[in-house]
């Protein structure tokens, strides 16, 4: 069975659990939701949003949903020892890595799909007048958060407390990704758009993506092997 | 040495602006820089053991790591005091404060998953300190490049001379006083394993 094809079936079986039960997306994306209205009581005055507080909301409900999404997606992997029996088949161990990341960011983005409108609509923030580098934004900050939450999350399986473990190690971890992210998108919402800058965090995050995927799948095999 | 140290720094010229207070430098940046070394250590020692197993830097790693958070105390504390008196606050987001923090914190983290994760979470925390080194330059680009105030790198060379020697100094005694320490923390946690081995060799 070749690479590619190993990664889909992994990423597949995960799609195809979620569009049965559709469990993940509901509960993450009303998570997500009661994120953004949380937080709009703390940066919205009179009315109006704090300068930046669009940005900050969308990165802090995207980094908390993430870390929602992934610690649900591998309770699913234990509850039934599925892990085990993902890690017995005779497959590439990077291959399992990137399925479950491919499907941990598939899920993220429909989240986003939901999320990204309804900030840009109740915050008036232009998001779509730099439609392609929003996207470059979201998707990099996306594949780097769940990189590194990919990977813990997969290790954590076996640890105990897990739950509080997770945003514990991945959140430091993460912090390039949130600040590139906000200070991206608020490079682009702000009042004289930094096309530039936001061009330099975009390219931070790309070489972020690389280096920690590389690293992940360089490590999950040691990691993983009991 | 590390007995002289404080003659050193009481005979270092004073700083005008800042009297007394100025001297906590001479404690606040050798812990600092130690507590960088500290987490490369750790980094390394962890990818070693993560990819030979060898149990020596399993127990190099828990040492420096325990090091590491110490340092990050020592320097957030002594940190504030001086920002006190030379910025007029306690905190500033800023680069090195903030990328400090974040490296503490996932120092602590590796510490609190090794204390609660259960068995198997030795190689785990190896895994997590291996993304907390390479996580470094990373952390300390994006931050610097969201704000900038604390004195540069460049500070050290130009020191007037009076103060230089002392600097170098309470350097050299901080990095002595850690590879110590770290020998002595590994060398317990040697013992300890033996100890166990003992312990389940009588229970049989």
């Amino acid at each position: 069975m070749n690479f590619v094809r190993t990664v889909w079936l992994v990423t597949r079986k995960d799609l195809l659990i979620e569009a049965r039960s559709k469990e993940i997306l509901f509960t993450t994306l009303f998570f997500a939701i009661s994120c953004v209205l949380v937080f709009a009581f703390g940066f919205v005055r009179e009315g109006r949003a704090l300068e930046d507080a669009a940005a900050a909301i969308l990165w802090i409900a995207i980094a908390f949903s993430g870390t929602l999404a992934l610690g649900r997606a591998f309770e699913r992997e234990r509850q039934s020892e599925t892990l085990r029996a993902l890690m017995i088949a005779p497959m590439p161990r990077p291959a399992l890595y990137l399925g479950k990341l491919l499907g941990v960011v598939l899920l993220l983005a429909a989240v986003e799909v939901v999320i990204v409108p309804l900030v840009s609509l109740m915050f008036e923030a232009p998001l779509f007048e730099h439609g392609w580098l929003t996207l470059g934004l979201l998707a990099t900050g996306t594949i780097g958060f769940a990189a590194v939450g990919t990977l813990f999350a997969a290790m954590l399986v076996r640890a105990r407390s897990r739950d509080v473990l997770l945003p514990v190690l991945l959140y430091p971890i993460t912090i390039p990704v949130i600040i590139a992210g906000v200070r991206g998108t608020a490079a682009l919402l702000q009042a004289d758009v930094d096309v530039s800058m936001a061009r330099l965090w975009l390219s931070m995050l790309v070489f972020f993506d690389a280096v920690f995927v590389t690293l992940a799948l360089w490590t999950f095999e040691p990691v993983m092997t009991e | 040495m590390f007995a002289y140290a404080p003659f050193m720094i009481v005979r270092a010229p004073y700083e005008t602006t800042m009297g007394p207070i100025s001297r906590i430098f001479y404690f606040h940046a050798p812990s600092g820089m130690t507590m960088f070394l500290s987490a490369f250590v750790c980094g390394i020692a962890s990818a070693i053991y993560l990819f030979s197993r060898r149990d020596g830097a399993d127990r190099v790693a828990v040492a420096a790591a325990e090091l590491t958070a110490i340092l990050g105390i020592i320097v957030l504390v002594t940190g504030p005091l001086w920002a006190r008196k030379a910025w007029g606050v306690w905190w500033e987001w800023e680069p090195r404060l903030t990328s400090s923090l974040v490296l503490w914190l996932i120092f602590v983290a590796y510490l609190l998953l090794r204390r609660y994760g259960g068995p198997g979470s030795d190689r785990l925390a190896a895994g997590v300190a291996v993304f907390g080194m390479v996580n470094v330059p990373f952390v300390y680009w994006s931050v610097n490049l969201w704000r900038t105030m604390h004195p540069k790198t460049t500070v050290v060379p130009t020191l007037p001379p009076g103060m230089r020697g002392p600097f170098w100094y309470s350097f050299v005694a901080f990095t002595l006083l850690y590879i110590i320490t770290l020998h002595l923390r590994t060398r317990l946690e040697k013992r300890r394993a033996e100890l166990e081995v003992l312990y389940l060799a009588l229970e049989e």
